[in-house]
Parts: structure tokens; C-alpha cells; sequence
């Protein structure tokens, strides 16, 4: 199985290329590529349903005890032979659907990879592999439903699927993270036998909570639903493949997997009912209510997902086993009609039911498998919808609580879907040509041989269930907590209950039907109350996403230097203040005020000096006092012991004074540009900042104890360095790599200096971008500092 | 000692005052007081010693304590040669952007394209 799962991923690689080559063959050789693997995967089925497992693994994080594991049960093994054989007959249909479009290639790909991610959801037994591949289907449904990705509509749709189930996924890597930490595995086949410990857990929950937030949007059940109808976007093979067949099933799958893990309580099993039952009865009649061939089959899948949803939560052996048996059903019929609304549409370029009529003679192919494909979704005889059906009720009518709301919701449910099975698969084919059919065509063999076979599927297992039954439903309910059923599916179940609810089913169906013009304004009706509903909450919170964003740019990153530094200091000054205050005792430091008359003196003329400099309206008086603080610093040095920094930065000082006076002569005057309130601000902020400095240097206090690195210098400076210097012998020996890198600085600062004064011309060469006209204030300003400054 | 906190939080506090301003001539006259500022906080914070420089006397094999601590000084005598290279680009920087734009003012700088 492994071999089949990267094959797959090497086959999306390829793909492109693949179709280069091909061209026109394409689609048959990859859907006999996964025609194969659903062939090769069925001869396991065998020894899956003798209780065999098979598990290969790999080391993957060794250090996290992650390992690359899949395994095979009989759950993983029906959704993998799902997937892959339905994904056979899409890479025909898409081929012939997309035929002559020029991004072929990359539709191969796509759903390739997205095929691939689905297998490693339904194989991987490690659950932060399965979340991985569960991701990736995300992904590669983002691509499929934008693949129109210059129609807008397209690119939305795909955006609202990513963030829904995206937002789901999140919660499921929560839910898997706290799963390993109270199971103490990451492997579901461990965690199998340890589900009392998890349930018993205290973050269970938790882990309930994110479960079905992560299953319910990925498998759009209610308030999560909106998503799938609007991913109709996509083009038909895509809709078809991902919202029947798999991608929403894998939220079902997730739950129905993870059942004999969490299940079983009722903290489990009511939100299942409740919104499973919701969804079922809301899809049913959103569905009667659309207009598009499309979305009426969307919403019908969000119906069938919604009843898959709710026998998970019943989550007897019988509902369990029945949960299978309508997703296998569903698959096939599901798949089909997608299809067949794409072919009809690709005949017609129409897409609403009610506008279509008499295709059954000119289309006769297509014709027939839509037949057989609603006769499975109508539950009728001898369909394996029928039997899926029948199932259906007979798990609700035995359902331990709640018994007679279970099976009227799944009656009521059972009767719409009845309704629209005809709408979308009979009507449009017997019902009075229009004049868009009138010159429509029957499709070609890629467009409706995958149909006809789905179809065809269901009838043959309908016709004879024992085998499927026995080799691959059954041992798929085991792997989810069915328990080992003895086989039980037949055409003919003799006259019961189950069967009576059907006859009740299709008469009332029948009138539903009939009546499908007042269901439609019934539906339409809803559609009202629907725009407050779900989707309108989506919106919101997209909208607020991006306000706050907006927001918060405009605040925080807006251009300004000044705002950032501001930001920076206050948020120091809070921060640092706060730890001094709390941290250091202020009225114990280590405080001297022993100082010599020289020192205080000099210490007096930086400080004097450094506010006439900020003050200073002249240029040159501002150089002259930045220069006179440089020199002061350097007597600093002078008094403290330090003459190799009183050397420098007298020199460093000179020279400095010396370019700012040269520089400066070519720029203009100083000019006061902010306001008086701004520059009140600015200083209240930065003499906080400086207090809170000159507190820190107080705290630090020149009191340290313990050795120090300077002892290790002071004592190996000569022996080792052959230097009497201690601070030289640091800068060339001990350190010299820093002083390579020190000149290296210096040398590329040069070099930049050098380019830039190379730079001549600018005025005549560079363009003069425009410059915003200058505030009054600015101006009044300006000519005061040029009088002040010259 | 108090004096020379009180000379680092001045340096502090007018240094970042300037650089503040929107003319970008008083930022880079802020740029050479944040260095002086920042070279003293790094002097002080080991604490001082007077008129012992960390030098090896004539006879000795080692420092003798109290000496001045060498290290903090090599740090400062490295940022001292740095933070004149980096005004040195940011003079010639600002200069260069003064003839490209025409104004001094930071908020007129509103494009990399001049």
C-alpha cells in the first residue's frame, strides 16, 4: 500500500509532463493506473476480513517517537478502494471534460495529489501522518475549486473552503496532540486498545470539542455546511470526485475511525445525532430549493453527510454497519449523477433542471446510467440504495433512545432526497424537450462511460450483496466498533417495518415531487432566514480578519521611524521599568556620589552641552556642542582609566566634527516640522526612557562579584600575548577575529561612502519626485529657524 | 555613580529625542549622541575604577588590582571606530537623499524611487 500511496505522489509530479507526452491517452492511462490499485487493493480484502491488519512503518521523528506508519483495516481498506476507484473513472470523465484546455496538465496533477492525500488519510495508522495528508487534501482542494482561477467567484470559493477547513484542521492537530498525550501513543492502532484511558482523561472534552470541529467543517455538517454548495465552483470532474466521493467524506471517515476510540458516550454520540440529524433535513430541503443541476446535488451530499454524521452517533452495531453501507452507496450514486449533470451541461450549456427535458432520446447513454444512478439514490429496487436505505431504517427503529425522532427525521430526509433524485436524474431526460435540448448531443465515451459504470456498480451489488457485504462492509464496520457482524445484507428482506417506510418513502416521495414547485418556494422562502445563517457569519469574521489587519498595519507598521521607535521605547520603558521596580530595591543601591571636582564638572558640560545641542537652531553651534559632548566623554575616559578610548575618541571625535561640517554646509537649515504637542510627547517619552536608563545604570551599581573574564586577560595578556596593553592585546590577539571584522565594517561603510559620493549630478541626473506641500505650521517654522539659523 | 548615570540618561534621552525629529539632519546628530550614550552605559554598568588603566607595569607579569577593566573598554573602543563609520554613511546617506528630494523632512521621503 505504500507503493501505491508515493506512486501516487510521483504520478502527480509527473503528471504535466505525462500529458505532453500522451496528449489524448492521458486520461486512460491514468485511470487504468488507479483502476489498478483499486483492483490490487480489492485482493487484500481477503485477509483484511480474516482480521488481518497489515502495518508497515518507518522512522520518521524518532526523537518525538513519530513514526511514518500505515496500516491497513477494513474501514481504511473500503475508503482506499473509494477513492481509488472512483478517482479512476474522474481522470477519464476530467479528461474528456476538460478536453483541448490548455491547463490539463495541471488538473492531472492536482487531482492526483489530491487523490494521493486522501489514500494517506484513509492508510496512515500514525494520527499526526493521517493530520498531514488531511492537510494536504485541504491544500489540494484549494487548488482544485479555484482551478477557474481567473473567474473571482472561483477564487472565493476556494478561499472558503481552505479557511473552513483549514480552521478545522487546526483544531484537529490540537485534538491529535491531547489524543497522544492522554493515550500515550500516536498511532491509532495502539490507541485502540486504550480508549478507556482517553475517556477517562480529563482533556476528553477538550479532544471532543476539537474532533468534531475539525471533522464537522471538513465533512460540512451544520453550522459548517455553506462551504460545500459553493464550492460547485469548481470545475464538474472536481465536484464530483472531492464533494461525493471523498474529501467530505473524510470527515465521516475521521469520526466513524476514531468511534471505538472516544465513542460511546454521550458526550460523543448527542452532537453527532443532533447535528448530523440538522444538516440531513437542512441539505434536503436547501437542496429542493436550488436552482443548478450542481448545487442541488451539493446539497444533497450535505444531506447524506449529515445522515452518515448521524448513524456514527447512534452508533449501534447496526448503524455503524449501515454508515457503511450508505457511504459505499453514496459514492457510486453520488459520483454518477455529479457526472451526469456535468455531461448534461457540457451538452446543453444549461444547468437548471427545470429547463431541460426529452435527453433521453438523444442522450441516450448518459440517459440510462442517470437512471440507474437516481434509482439508487430513491432508494428503490434493486439499487444498493434500496438496500443502504433499508438499512438506514432498520438501524434507527433499533435505535436504543430517541427512536421515533431518529426515524422520522431519516423518513422525512429519505422523502426529499426522493424528490430530487427524480428532479436531477429522471426529470430532465423524460420530461418535455426544451428548446435548449433541442440541438444538444450525446457526450463522448470519456464523458459517460464513468458514469454508466458507477451506476452499473450499484446495481450489481444492489442485484447481489453477499459478497460485498461479507468482504468488505462487514469488516469495515468491525474496524469502527460494529463489532462482527454476521453478514446481513440482502435485496429482500422480507415485509418489516424497514420495508413499509420505504412504500411510506417513495409515496411520499412521489407527492413531494409533485409537488416540487411549492417546495422550491418553500426553499426559496429559506433562503432569507439563510442569509443571517452560517455563511453570513463566515463573512464577518473574514471582514474583521482583514479590519484588524488593516487596522493594526495602519497603527503599527504605518512608515514612520519616529512611531516605531516610540512604540519600541515606551513598551521598554514599561517592561524594563516594571522588572526594576519590582526586581531591585531602590532605596538599597549601591550609590556613590564620590566624585572630584574635575569630574563633576566635565560630567556638568556633557549634560549642558547635549541640551544645547538639542536645542540648537544653528548648525554649527549643533556640531560644535556634538562635539564638545564627544570630547567630554573622552576626558571620561581620561579619568577612569581608560587612555586608549580617550586617544580614540578625541581623534574619532575631531575627525567627525570635521564632516559634519562639511556635509552640513550642503543641507538646509534646521527646521522644526512637528508641533508643539508632538514634541511635547517626544520628550516626555524620551526623558523616561533616559531616566529609566540612568536608574538602570544606578541598579547595575559597578558592584559585581564572581570571577570575571577581565581576570582571565589581565593575567595571560603577557605571558601568552607578549603585551603590556591589556585592552590593545584584546582587540588584536584575543579577540583579533572581531577586529577583522570590526575593519571590515569600516571598509564597506567607506566603500558606500565612497559610491555614494560618486553618485554626482543627482539633481540633473535623478528625477526630483514631488514633494508634498508643506504644512502652515512647517512653513511659519521654517522661516523662523532660517532667520534663528543664519 | 550617580553622576555618570545621570550623564547616560541625559545622552539617552536627547539622542532619542533627535532621533525622533522629522528632520533627518537632527537624527543623524541623535545617531552621535545614542553612541556616546550607549559607549557609557557600557563603561559604567561594570563599574569604574579611577586612574588605573589596564596596563602591565614596567616588572610585573600580570595586573595588579584595582585595575580598570579591560574588557568593556576594548567593546567600546571597537563601537567607537564602528559607530563613526556607520555617521559617516548616514552623513553621506543623508546628504545623498537631500539632493535626490529636495527636502529634509522624513515624512517627505516617501518613495526608494528618486
Amino acid at each position: 500500500m505504500a507503493t501505491w500511496l508515493l506512486s501516487t505522489f510521483v504520478l502527480a509530479a509527473l503528471a504535466p509532463w505525462l500529458h505532453r507526452l500522451l496528449r489524448a491517452a492521458t486520461p486512460w492511462v491514468l485511470a487504468t493506473y488507479a483502476a489498478a490499485m483499486a483492483v490490487h487493493l480489492a485482493t487484500w480484502a481477503p485477509q483484511v476480513a480474516d482480521g488481518a491488519t497489515p502495518r508497515v512503518a518507518w522512522t520518521w521523528a524518532a526523537a518525538l517517537g513519530i513514526e511514518f506508519s500505515l496500516r491497513l483495516d477494513g474501514w481504511g481498506l473500503l475508503m482506499a478502494i473509494v477513492i481509488s476507484g472512483v478517482g479512476a473513472t474522474i481522470l477519464l470523465y476530467g479528461g474528456g471534460y476538460l478536453a483541448g484546455d490548455r491547463r490539463l496538465g495541471s488538473f492531472y496533477m492536482f487531482l492526483l495529489l489530491f487523490m494521493g492525500s486522501m489514500l494517506g488519510v484513509a492508510l496512515a495508522d500514525n494520527l499526526l501522518l493521517m493530520f498531514v495528508f488531511w492537510e494536504l487534501t485541504s491544500l489540494s482542494s484549494y487548488l482544485l475549486i479555484g482551478f477557474d482561477h481567473e473567474r473571482p467567484a472561483a477564487r472565493a470559493a476556494a478561499l472558503q473552503a481552505l479557511l473552513v477547513t483549514g480552521l478545522g484542521g487546526l483544531a484537529l492537530l490540537a485534538a491529535v496532540v491531547l489524543m497522544g498525550v492522554a493515550g500515550g501513543s500516536y498511532e491509532f492502532s495502539s490507541l485502540l486498545s486504550r480508549g478507556d484511558a482517553i475517556r477517562g482523561h480529563a482533556s476528553y472534552p477538550a479532544i471532543i470539542v476539537l474532533v468534531l470541529l475539525g471533522a464537522f467543517t471538513k465533512s460540512a455538517q451544520f453550522p459548517f455546511h455553506f462551504w460545500l454548495p459553493n464550492a460547485m465552483q469548481a470545475p464538474t470532474p472536481v465536484s464530483a470526485y472531492l464533494h461525493s466521493a471523498t474529501m467530505v467524506k473524510a470527515g465521516v471517515f475521521l469520526l466513524a475511525r476514531l468511534t471505538p476510540i472516544l465513542g460511546g458516550t454521550a458526550a460523543w454520540q448527542v452532537p453527532l445525532m443532533l447535528a448530523g440529524g440538522a444538516t440531513m433535513l437542512l441539505g434536503a430541503v436547501m437542496a429542493l430549493g436550488s436552482d443548478t443541476l450542481k448545487r442541488i446535488l451539493a446539497y444533497s451530499t450535505v444531506s447524506v453527510l449529515g445522515t452518515l454524521t448521524m448513524l456514527i452517533g447512534v452508533g449501534t452495531p447496526a448503524a455503524l454497519h449501515a454508515a457503511v453501507v450508505m457511504l459505499l452507496a453514496h459514492a457510486l450514486y453520488k459520483g454518477a449523477l455529479f457526472m451526469i449533470a456535468g455531461a448534461v451541461s457540457h451538452a446543453t450549456h444549461e444547468y437548471e433542471p427545470e429547463r431541460l427535458g426529452g435527453l433521453a432520446r438523444i442522450m441516450p447513454w448518459t440517459a440510462t446510467s442517470a437512471g440507474l444512478a437516481a434509482l439508487s439514490m430513491c432508494g428503490l429496487p434493486p439499487a444498493f440504495g434500496f438496500i443502504a436505505k433499508e438499512a438506514f431504517y432498520e438501524s434507527t427503529l433499533g435505535a436504543s433512545g430517541w427512536s421515533t425522532w431518529l426515524t422520522s427525521a431519516a423518513v422525512l430526509g429519505n422523502v426529499l432526497l426522493f424528490a430530487v433524485a427524480l428532479r436531477v436524474g429522471v426529470m430532465p431526460f423524460t420530461a418535455r424537450a426544451t428548446q435548449a435540448t433541442t440541438d444538444a448531443h450525446e457526450v463522448s465515451l470519456t464523458l459517460w462511460l464513468g458514469p454508466a459504470l458507477l451506476a452499473a456498480i450499484g446495481i450489481l451489488i444492489g442485484l447481489s450483496p453477499a459478497v460485498c457485504d461479507a468482504r468488505l462492509v462487514v469488516p469495515a464496520g468491525a474496524a469502527i466498533g460494529a463489532g462482527e457482524t454476521p453478514p446481513r445484507l440482502a435485496l429482500w428482506h422480507g415485509v418489516g417495518p424497514a420495508l413499509y417506510l420505504s412504500g411510506l418513502t417513495v409515496a411520499v416521495g412521489c407527492a413531494a415531487f409533485a409537488m416540487r414547485r411549492a417546495a422550491r418556494l418553500a426553499g426559496i422562502a429559506l433562503r432569507k432566514p439563510a442569509a443571517w445563517g452560517p455563511e453570513s457569519w463566515y463573512h464577518g469574521c473574514v471582514a474583521g480578519m482583514n479590519a484588524v489587519a488593516t487596522w493594526q498595519t495602519r497603527v503599527l507598521q504605518n512608515g514612520y521611524l519616529r512611531v516605531y521607535l516610540w512604540t519600541t521605547l515606551v513598551t521598554a520603558v514599561g517592561l524594563v521599568g516594571y522588572a526594576l521596580l519590582r526586581g531591585a530595591d531602590l532605596t538599597d543601591l549601591p550609590l556613590s556620589w564620590d566624585l572630584h571636582a574635575g569630574e563633576t564638572v566635565v560630567c556638568a558640560l556633557i549634560l549642558l552641552a547635549t541640551a544645547a545641542a538639542v536645542r540648537a537652531r544653528a548648525r554649527l553651534a549643533a556640531i560644535a556642542l556634538l562635539g564638545a559632548v564627544g570630547y567630554g566623554v573622552a576626558l571620561i575616559f581620561v579619568f577612569f582609566g581608560a587612555p586608549d578610548l580617550a586617544m580614540t575618541q578625541f581623534l574619532i571625535e575631531t575627525l567627525l566634527v570635521i564632516l559634519f561640517v562639511l556635509v552640513f554646509y550642503h543641507l538646509p537649515p534646521f527646521v522644526i516640522y512637528s508641533e508643539l504637542a508632538a514634541r511635547t510627547r517626544d520628550a516626555i517619552v524620551a526623558t523616561a526612557f533616559g531616566g529609566m536608563m540612568a536608574l538602570l545604570v544606578m541598579a547595575i551599581g559597578g558592584g559585581h562579584d564572581g570571577p570575571r573574564v577581565s581576570d582571565y586577560f589581565a593575567e595571560r595578556s603577557l605571558g601568552d600575548a607578549h603585551g603590556r596593553n591589556v585592552v590593545n592585546v584584546i582587540l588584536v590577539d584575543f579577540r583579533a577575529i572581531d577586529t577583522l571584522g570590526e575593519i571590515t565594517v569600516l571598509a564597506a561603510a567607506a566603500a558606500g561612502v565612497y559610491a555614494l559620493l560618486r553618485l554626482r549630478g543627482g539633481r540633473a541626473r535623478l528625477p526630483r519626485i514631488a514633494v508634498e506641500p508643506r504644512t502652515t505650521i512647517g512653513s511659519a517654522k521654517r522661516e523662523r529657524a532660517e532667520t534663528a539659523g543664519t | 555613580m550617580i553622576p555618570l548615570a545621570i550623564v547616560v540618561g541625559g545622552l539617552y534621552a536627547a539622542a532619542l529625542y533627535l532621533i525622533g525629529r522629522r528632520s533627518i539632519v537632527k537624527l543623524v546628530i541623535g545617531l552621535a549622541l545614542l553612541g556616546h550614550a550607549s559607549n557609557l552605559l557600557i563603561f559604567s554598568a561594570g563599574g569604574v575604577t579611577r586612574g588605573r588603566p589596564p596596563l602591565i607595569r614596567p616588572g610585573d607579569e600580570a595586573l595588579i588590582a584595582p585595575y580598570a577593566d579591560p574588557l568593556p573598554q576594548a567593546l567600546i573602543l571597537t563601537a567607537i571606530v564602528i559607530s563613526f563609520g556607520v555617521l559617516a554613511f548616514a552623513l553621506v546617506l543623508v546628504h545623498r537623499a537631500y539632493t535626490a528630494v529636495g527636502s529634509d523632512d522624513v515624512d517627505a521621503i516617501r518613495t526608494t524611487d528618486a
